[in-house]
């Protein structure tokens, strides 16, 4: 019976860190048979610990906190073409819900839905980036291939538009070594491979627990996609504009995360002068 | 000099010991004994997968391989200041001689460089975080030289449209090819420290064959460059000597020739008469045979010179016919000194300057003969 509530308790982390893994693994703190252990921390672990916490949880305040909403407007997406899906006979099943209607054959995509999509999508990224997590960009589509890698780049993450092979993250510490880190976040351009069947890294990405955003058209299948956004992903407008939106909104999310980091630093950093006045007299009963 | 001299005997033996220092963790190294074959050594190590030793452990093997090379330039009583690989390998020689036939067999010692070939560090950071962009691929080196190259490809096509718009006309000076050749696969794996594909490898090629034959291609020369390697001339011009006067003022030019295992040098004279002499014998007496006498003429027939040149051979090895088919050879050599380009060219042609290859082949087991099998008995 012990070790069967040893065992509930240990998995309690697991399932309430579906976006927050650091947060937890950040505290050590260990889930035992007798509730948490509160190990006696010094003070300036404490202090630490205390605005790491407050440095991960200031953005979780509001919905929108990185403003993604202002980054694009439904005219934009309608300049780059990203309502055109494909003809009636491709269209998927579960697309139908995303879709206005269909005009001399031709499925068009809702854009209303497809703004709240992307504002969620784009807001996820933020949150992601912020707290300093692995993004991958997927697309096996050749004709923006270089255009991703060279997005990814910019903004200092990962790309993957080649030829996936079959164990990269179901089988990464035989592949790459062990220790290696997985993505925290895939973000799919294209989620259709060279043969129009969905790709492999999104059922991958289900398996491993790593959240998704992905770019569905009409003919994709969003199933397995945690942050769909139903868009086309055959024009290069729209291509172009998918990169722009994700390397800013990367990028910002970045460069607020330094700018509190920071700030942060800059707040404690008085501190430990003021508590010297104090120190002396509590070294000694530490001691003891 | 003790581990100077392990890894002399690991090298030396077929089967060697290799001590691994574990990378398991940043802090804890184990010892790890590992027994590597000489047949290990053939594969592309570079591209096996990543590092097995760490920096540590290279740099402590290049101190004592340095160590041990002053040992040796002492035993040997030369200055160590000034002692070379070269003079190592000869010592080593010396010391250890050996009798087997394969060069890697034997007992080397060599800086360390060498013997433990470059390979990928740890691809990431303390965070986690790997250092290249294209990490998650699996061939990161291979992508971004596939991706580079594609940048350079867009480059180009880039001022192509550039000077269309301009209505320039495109430049029509293309690169020579015939004298340059692509990096091979293995070249291509050592540069990259990854293992390709064939497949990876030939898509490489023809982006660059695109590239190169591309109107605008040249300003992405320097580029190219890094991927192609010279042919030097493969056809060597064969020197033929200038004709030597003796004391007498005659002119005379030797010849060497083989023929099976028979080995023969032969000097030929100006204003002779057509007597020749074979290890200071008379060919009459030498050869008793026409077959082998005619064998003689045939350089001097060919040329229409059968009576004007004199002929002195040494000639050793093999039987009467051998002998006979090296002396041939050899005066034919001699004979292009005295002749035309012409005529060398048609003696070319006929066979007289080739070399045969023929050598007695080897009997095998389970057969009599190098053909001939034993006799078939039905039961």
């Amino acid at each position: 019976m012990p070790s069967l509530r040893c065992g509930h308790q240990n998995l309690l982390p697991q399932l309430l860190s579906a976006g927050g893994r650091f947060a937890l693994r950040r505290h050590g703190c260990s889930y035992g048979g007798h509730g948490p252990v509160r190990k006696k921390m010094n003070p300036a672990l404490a202090a630490r610990c205390r605005a790491d916490d407050r440095l991960l949880t200031e953005p979780l305040s509001q919905p929108d906190f990185f403003n993604v909403k202002e980054l694009f407007s439904l005219k934009d997406l309608f300049n780059a073409r990203v309502h055109l899906g494909h003809k009636k006979g491709c269209r998927h099943r579960f697309m139908e819900p995303y879709i206005f209607g269909c005009r001399l054959d031709q499925d068009i995509i809702d854009l209303d839905q497809t703004m709240d999509h992307l504002q969620l999508a784009l807001n996820f990224t933020a949150h992601i980036a912020y707290r300093k997590g692995i993004i991958l960009f997927v697309s096996r589509n050749r004709q923006f291939c270089h255009l991703i890698e060279s997005t990814a780049r910019e903004c200092g993450e990962y790309a993957h538009t080649r030829y996936w092979q079959g164990g990269l993250l179901t089988n990464a510490p035989i592949q790459f070594g062990s220790g290696v880190r997985l993505p925290d976040l895939l973000i799919f351009l294209s989620s259709l491979n060279n043969v129009f069947e969905p790709h492999v890294a999104i059922r991958d990405a289900a398996k491993m627990n790593i959240p998704t955003v992905g770019v569905v058209d009409t003919n994709c299948n969003p199933c397995l996609i945690t942050y769909p956004i139903p868009g086309n992903d055959d024009s290069p407008t729209a291509m172009e504009l998918y990169c722009k939106l994700f390397k800013m909104t990367i990028i910002h999310a970045k460069d607020y995360r330094k700018q509190r980091e920071v700030f942060h630093e800059l707040q404690s950093k008085p501190a430990p002068s003021c508590r010297g006045a104090s120190a002396p007299p509590r070294g000694p009963a530490d001691g003891r | 000099m003790a581990a100077a001299m392990r890894r002399l005997l690991r090298a030396g033996g077929r089967r060697g010991a290799a001590l691994v220092v574990a990378a398991g963790g940043a802090r804890s190294q184990t010892l790890r004994l590992i027994y590597t074959t000489t047949a290990a050594w053939k594969k592309n190590v570079a591209a096996s997968g990543p590092e097995k030793y760490t920096e540590a452990f290279i740099k402590k093997q290049i101190e004592e391989f340095n160590l041990g090379k002053r040992h040796l330039a002492n035993m040997m009583g030369e200055d160590p200041e000034t002692f070379t690989q070269e003079d190592i390998d000869r010592a080593i020689a010396y010391l250890f001689p050996s009798g087997l036939f394969d060069k890697r067999a034997r007992p080397m010692m060599k800086h360390p460089t060498e013997i433990f070939p470059e390979q990928r560090k740890i691809q990431w950071g303390e965070d986690g975080r790997p250092f290249h962009f294209l990490f998650y691929t699996g061939k990161q080196s291979y992508y971004s030289l596939m991706h580079d190259t594609y940048e350079k490809l867009l480059n180009v096509q880039k001022h192509q449209d550039q000077m269309a718009a301009q209505d320039l006309p495109p430049q029509k000076e293309k690169k020579n090819l015939v004298g340059s050749r692509w990096l091979t696969k293995t070249e291509l794996e050592e540069m990259l420290l990854e293992k390709l594909s064939d497949d990876d490898y030939s898509r490489f090629i023809q982006l660059l064959q695109k590239l190169v034959t591309s109107p605008c291609g040249n300003i992405e020369e320097n580029y190219i460059k890094k991927f192609s390697r010279e042919i030097s001339a493969q056809l060597q011009k064969v020197v033929i000597e200038p004709l030597k006067h003796d004391d007498r003022g005659v002119a005379f030019s030797t010849g060497e020739g083989e023929r099976k295992t028979s080995r023969a040098t032969v000097i030929v004279y100006d204003n002779g008469t057509g007597k020749i002499t074979v290890n200071g014998i008379d060919v009459l007496h030498y050869f008793p045979v026409l077959q082998d006498r005619e064998q003689l003429l045939f350089p001097f027939q060919f040329l229409d010179r059968v009576g004007k040149h004199d002929m002195v051979c040494t000639v050793s090895g093999g039987g009467r016919s051998s002998q006979a088919g090296a002396i041939r050879l050899a005066s034919a050599k001699a004979l292009r000194s005295f002749v035309t380009e012409k005529e060398v060219e048609f003696m070319r042609q006929a066979g007289l300057l080739t070399v045969d290859p023929r050598v007695k082949e080897r009997k095998k087991p389970g057969q009599e003969g190098a053909r001939r099998k034993f006799t078939w008995k039905k039961r």
